[in-house]
């Protein structure tokens, strides 16, 4: 068995002069703490890439910056993808016995560590170099043209999307850590600046620094313990222009996988940490996982069903969309705010039930996939 | 095939396809990647088919492309069986029926989506 036992989550948003290294420190300090361990009780250290510090081996990197002496180590890279995927590593770890208490860390000064058109152009490479790239697409692109299919196919709206926005924003507007806390209304969302149609600057995540760490261990010591119960990954085509389909990525088929894998059912689940780089995304995974029915997810959020007080609260730190994205420790904020949630922290966003959790996380352009379930215990 | 395509400074789309299994694919390679068959054929296509996905891009990448925008990009399933992206008239739409060009944009040859007159 494997346990989370302890997160860290900085603010996001503009880190003036902080840098990757220094971000991940401040992640791993507060995990460290929250977990009631030193340094000197991890035995292995996993972590995603950052865009601002290629490194070939940026986990060693880290242990000596951080002082960790460590068993096991090394970086993975999966996009968006990366920080669920550590966490299913890190459990696999643990239950063959190759670590006993792994830290999984991500961090980057995404925002501030290079200029706007840089972080576009790299964040594009996940496109094809030769047949997609060259074309001056991007990654908001990518997703403009899944919109386009997906309003066609589903009768989804503007005004659908937007309403996962305001939603975003209206949980962001409770939590001081976030990287955009006022509230914005679907009007404002729909008069936001064009990215690539359907897609406005409201639809889009931000670029953000800041840094998320996680401690996994064998047991569940500390005084917040939640279990992992299950973990699964799908990884569909790598380019949109070579995907069987425009609308079934993967994300329902690798739910049910890790649904299995806990002895669980969709039915079962009190809270939803669902990766949100664009209105789009939040969109298609929901629907595809069968969290709203296919064209409802903006209808729903509307509607409450997403909100705290509601039988599914989703993201409820406020998403990749309001608290902010800085790469592989985007999606880990959704993991923290579990956390948080599952072991009753999350002070006036603090939801009713949430003792099982679900996450999905997507990379690329839903050309990865990891999904967790977490129990309270 | 001794014709470029437009990778190469040509002025077509090619496809490729597998004699063992008929699987057709657009990002070249030397191999089926459904079932391993190591002589792919070549082909040139037609360039004709229909817009199955549409953005118009607004917020560029680059400078080059930044001194074109808006400018549309579409994928289009090709009569041939392959999917493609490329770049479009402003006007074209989700649905409509198109053929490829290859146009100079932004400095570098790319395929670029007029609509079909042809089709009725």
């Amino acid at each position: 068995m494997s346990y989370l036992v302890g997160s860290g989550l900085t603010s996001y948003g503009k880190h003036e002069g902080s840098n990757t290294l220094e971000l991940m420190s401040q992640a791993s300090t507060l995990a460290l703490h929250d977990a009631g361990f030193l340094r000197s009780d991890i035995d292995a250290v996993i972590c995603g890439y950052s865009t601002t510090l290629p490194h070939l081996m940026l986990a060693t990197l880290f242990c000596e910056h951080f002082g960790i002496s460590s068993h096991y180590a090394h970086t993975m890279q999966m996009g968006g993808a990366t920080g669920l995927g550590l966490v299913m590593l890190a459990k696999q770890l643990v239950a063959s016995g190759a670590a006993r208490r792994v830290l999984v860390v991500g961090g980057e000064n995404r925002m501030t560590g290079q200029s706007r058109d840089s972080a576009i152009q790299v964040l594009a490479q996940v496109g094809h170099p030769v047949y997609e790239v060259p074309l001056g697409a991007t990654i908001p692109a990518y997703y403009g043209l899944l919109a386009s299919s997906y309003m066609q196919t589903f009768g989804s709206t503007e005004r659908d999307f937007a309403a996962l926005a305001v939603l975003m924003r209206h949980h962001a507007s409770l939590h001081p850590g976030a990287q955009f806390q006022k509230p914005i209304t679907e009007e404002e969302v729909l008069a936001s600046r064009p990215i690539a149609s359907p897609l406005k600057i409201l639809d889009c995540c931000s670029v953000a620094d800041g840094g998320c760490a996680v401690v996994v261990s064998a047991e569940p010591v500390g005084d917040y313990p939640v279990k992992i119960s299950g973990a699964a990954q799908h990884h569909n085509a790598q380019h949109i222009s070579a995907m069987k389909s425009l609308h079934e990525f993967g994300a329902g088929e690798c739910t049910q996988r890790a649904l299995q894998n806990a002895g669980r059912h969709l039915s079962d689940i009190e809270y939803i940490a669902i990766y949100d780089s664009f209105t789009i995304t939040l969109t298609m995974l929901l629907e595809e996982i069968g969290l709203a029915p296919r064209g409802q997810a903006g209808n729903w959020a509307r509607e409450g069903r997403f909100s705290k007080d509601a039988a599914t609260p989703l993201n409820l730190h406020g998403g990749l969309l309001s608290y902010g994205h800085c790469g592989v420790a985007g999606a880990m904020a959704h993991l923290a705010e579990a956390h948080l949630q599952m072991t009753g922290r999350s002070g006036e966003r603090q939801a009713r039930r949430s003792g099982v959790s679900l996450l999905h996380a997507d990379g690329g352009v839903l050309s990865s996939h990891v999904s967790l379930v977490l129990e309270s215990l | 095939m001794s014709v470029n395509d437009w990778t190469q400074g040509g002025d077509h789309l090619h496809y490729q396809h597998c004699g063992s299994c008929a699987n057709r694919w657009y990002f070249k390679r030397n191999f089926c990647p459904t079932c391993g068959q190591a002589t792919p054929s070549t082909h040139v296509s037609s360039g004709v088919g229909k817009v199955c996905a549409s953005t118009m891009v607004h917020r560029a990448p680059s400078d080059e492309f930044r001194a074109i925008v808006p400018y549309r990009i579409v994928l289009v399933d090709l009569v041939d069986g392959i999917r493609v992206m490329g770049h479009a008239d402003n006007d074209v739409l989700m649905g409509d029926q198109v053929r490829c060009e290859v146009r100079a944009i932004a400095g570098r040859n790319l395929p670029f989506f007029v609509k079909d007159t042809h089709v009725s």
